[in-house]
């Protein structure tokens, strides 16, 4: 057993670090928030043609590098913790995950292979106005038809939705309900029938669209249908997304924490700096108390994911650590977002001061891919079975 | 990063588990479950009869080196040892303050005769131990020790005085081990001395402790011109403080390890509880349940890191330093949702004389945990200072 990161990890972090302090810093997040498309495309360029970053837990015969989700969630927890505004969560945590849980392997070779080459950002449509996240959230329909199938439905909470490349699409046969009948498709996002919107949100570092479809129709081979039980699939997309998110979030509440450390240092109140008051002290130490835990979760359930994508057997674990640490992750960031800006003071309440953008991320992912209530529901039906 | 063990460690797993599963039976069976912190008056001579069995089997002191007659395992083998005992329900080791503080703390500092003497009976769990830090005026600020070591030098002996409190099976062993004042001058974590005395003497006396379970694991001590050798003191004088520290050191690391299991034995016990009583239902409940099980697969993922070899730099300490805060706080969440599962019936005990359930004695026992071994308070300014680089608190002037 070792639960530690490798030299070659702490490497990976601490570059990782370091190009984003310098180009993500918050006057570069407070520019893209501002605009619709919301991330600067010289930048993405940069992230997929020189850092390479979206190619990480690709396999190197797909034209990726082979690592794995910790090295993965190693980058995300930066992203989290610098804001970082660009479609990488859309494309690599949901579309490339997508593709390597659902696609044949055919599909797989040809569309990894050309995300690789040329980082084509991807979006997933899944949910259309369900408040969880389950596979019976997913309201889009499909008809098959003769060379393929044809898409109906409105999605919303369409991560990047309004400016991917590529769409991945969750839809139901007309009809059918809960696990039942679901398919996967993908399309090029500008392909006839598609209406994209951008709809504004309070959270201004991610942006989110809706996806309407109007009769598009998917060819045979971009339908996702590596066996039946796509119901599985989307579960398991869902909790990588999850694993990822949370990753994030560990950023998210580590920067929170240390704002808030840095803020009430510098601050001075009855001629000492209020950082010195045992009301800021230990609400300080419950913040690392609760970064170090989440952190613990995350690499965790990164492993696990590790295993699932190479099919090992922990691999089965996959739904339970996704939802621990969506749960856990999620609300330790918030927590820490919350508290920090309190500690702020009226600073904390301000457009200037930069905890106010943590706190609204945060927010933000608590209440997407299932809020913890939800996921704990799941847990709590995994450990008490039918009398939950 | 790697989860799960070598073949190695699984094939010492499976010795662990089938020794426990040969041993702890027959006359051992009704001490299964039984002891540990908030159970420790039951069954103490019974445990204490485990506890050579125990050494028999070769299972005492399993992470001392081998030089000292310990096992010599890895911390992961430890794990699993603790993992499989709490597992097996192995009852609350009588033995642990000996073999888990004093042994090891012996063993950084003790002169080569102390460990001579000393050692082999806290392996043979033929001399049990007891721990005198606080005092009625040293708790949080244990550095406030006022209990005092005076050489006498006609005697050739150290004498004791003072009061030591919340001193754990103080009534059930040989020795203890206190930090005193030397200096009667110094201040603070200066002029103190790390000694060994002999329980069964003329100038101690043992007062139990009622606690609020009704029961008494707990006790005063009071030291009156107690005797002390003088190659009972471990170091020199003015060591007092580096030792007591190495220790909680000790008691903060290794010796929580096999607690998840003993906690996921506990959270087991409630989950059946709330499946037969219906309380399963309640989607509040169930929220709760999911919520105790988060936190303690987390528990657990922390430890896995913390023991995690190379996980060197700050992140470690600082994963270690919020361990306390973390376990004690779920500990408490957790009796308290052992009463809201059983609902009205959480209120009756089972005679008139004040005999509680394992629930009802979990959920007041809780609440020890988050005071002893440093108050959450106290784990938060350690946390904010040395984890956060804050500033310090003001101490002795």
């Amino acid at each position: 057993m070792d639960f530690s990161f490798s030299e070659n990890q702490n490497l990976i972090a601490d570059s990782a670090h370091a190009f984003l302090t310098d180009r993500s810093a918050s006057s570069a997040v407070r520019a893209m928030m501002a605009t619709a498309e919301g991330f600067d495309i010289a930048l993405w360029h940069q992230i997929t043609q020189q850092m390479g970053w979206h190619l990480t837990h690709i396999p190197e015969a797909l034209g990726g590098l082979g690592m794995g989700y910790v090295e993965l969630c190693i980058l995300l927890e930066r992203m989290g913790y610098h804001l970082l505004c660009a479609p990488f969560f859309s494309t690599v945590c949901l579309g490339v995950n997508a593709l390597l849980v659902a696609a044949t392997p055919e599909q797989r070779a040809a569309t990894l292979k050309q995300t690789a080459d040329t980082g084509k950002s991807y979006a997933l449509a899944y949910t259309g106005q369900g408040r969880r996240w389950g596979v019976d959230s997913i309201s889009g329909n499909y008809e098959l038809v003769q060379d393929g199938a044809m898409l109906n439905g409105t999605y919303n909470y369409v991560i990047d939705g309004h400016t991917a490349d590529r769409l991945i699409v969750a839809a139901r046969k007309t009809g059918t309900h809960a696990e039942h009948g679901l398919a996967l498709f993908m399309t090029d996002a500008d392909a006839p029938g598609i209406s994209r919107r951008w709809t504004p949100g309070m959270d201004q570092t991610r942006k989110l669209a809706e996806v309407t479809f109007d009769n598009v129709e998917i060819a045979a081979d971009n339908i996702l249908q590596k066996e039946a039980g796509s119901g599985d699939y989307c579960n398991q997309i869902l909790a990588l997304a999850c694993i990822a998110l949370a990753a994030e979030q560990v950023g998210v509440a580590e920067k929170s924490m240390a704002l808030a450390v840095a803020y009430i240092s510098e601050r001075k109140q009855f001629g000492r700096a209020v950082g010195s008051f045992q009301a800021m002290k230990h609400k300080a130490a419950d913040m690392l108390m609760r970064v170090e835990a989440a952190r613990s979760a995350v690499y965790y359930a990164a492993c696990i994911a590790d295993e699932f994508l190479q099919q090992a057997p922990l691999g089965q674990e996959l739904i339970e650590a996704a939802s621990i640490a969506k749960a856990y992750c999620c609300d330790a960031a918030f927590f820490n977002a919350g508290t920090a800006l309190q500690m702020h003071g009226g600073a904390g309440f301000t457009w200037e001061y930069d905890i106010q953008l943590y706190f609204k991320r945060a927010k933000a992912a608590q209440v997407s891919f299932g809020d913890s209530a939800w996921h704990k529901e799941r847990l709590a039906q995994m450990i008490l079975g039918d009398t939950g | 990063m790697k989860l799960g063990f070598t073949e190695e460690d699984e094939a010492f797993r499976l010795s662990v588990a089938g020794w426990l599963q040969e041993n702890l039976r027959g006359k051992f069976e009704k001490i299964r479950f039984c002891g540990g912190p908030g159970d420790e008056h039951r069954l103490f001579k019974e445990r204490l009869g485990w506890e050579k069995r125990l050494v028999k089997g070769g299972w005492s002191g399993i992470g001392w080196p081998v030089a000292y007659g310990g096992r010599g395992c890895s911390l992961e083998q430890q794990v699993i040892f603790h993992e499989e005992y709490a597992r097996a329900g192995g009852p609350g080791r009588v033995n642990h303050i000996g073999e888990s503080l004093l042994g090891p703390t012996l063993i950084a500092f003790g002169s080569e005769q102390q460990k001579q003497r000393f050692l082999p009976n806290i392996l043979a769990a033929e001399e049990l131990w007891c721990q005198g830090y606080s005092e009625p005026n040293a708790g949080s600020d244990l550095a406030n020790i006022a209990t005092r070591a005076t050489w006498s030098a006609q005697a050739n002996k150290w004498r004791i005085t003072g009061q030591k409190i919340w001193t754990s099976l103080a009534h059930a062993a040989h020795w203890c081990f206190i930090i005193a004042r030397i200096d009667p001058d110094a201040k603070g974590h200066k002029g103190l001395g790390f000694f060994l005395v002999r329980m069964n003497q003329p100038g101690i006396e043992v007062r139990p402790i009622t606690q609020m379970t009704g029961t008494s694991e707990f006790n005063a001590v009071f030291f009156d011109a107690a005797e002390c050798d003088v190659d009972c003191m471990v170091g020199q004088p003015g060591d007092g403080w580096k030792i007591a520290m190495g220790l909680l050191e000790i008691e903060r690391g290794v010796s929580t390890l096999g607690q998840q299991m003993l906690f996921q034995n506990q959270l087991a016990g409630l989950v059946r509880i709330a499946k037969a009583n219906q309380a399963a239902q309640d989607p509040a409940i169930c929220q709760r349940i999911a919520d105790a099980h988060i936190g303690l697969k987390i528990m657990r993922y922390n430890a896995m890191r913390a023991l995690s070899s190379n996980n060197a730099g700050h992140r470690l300490d600082r994963a270690g330093i919020t361990c306390k805060l973390y376990w004690s706080t779920w500990h408490r969440n957790l009796g308290n949702l052992a009463m809201d599962i059983l609902g009205p019936e959480a209120e009756l005990v089972k005679n008139d004389r004040y005999e509680l359930s394992w629930l009802q004695s979990l959920f007041l026992f809780t609440r020890a945990d988050t005071i002893y071994g440093g108050t959450n308070q106290i784990q938060r300014n350690i946390i904010a200072e040395r984890g956060l680089g804050l500033p310090r608190e003001s101490r002795h002037p």
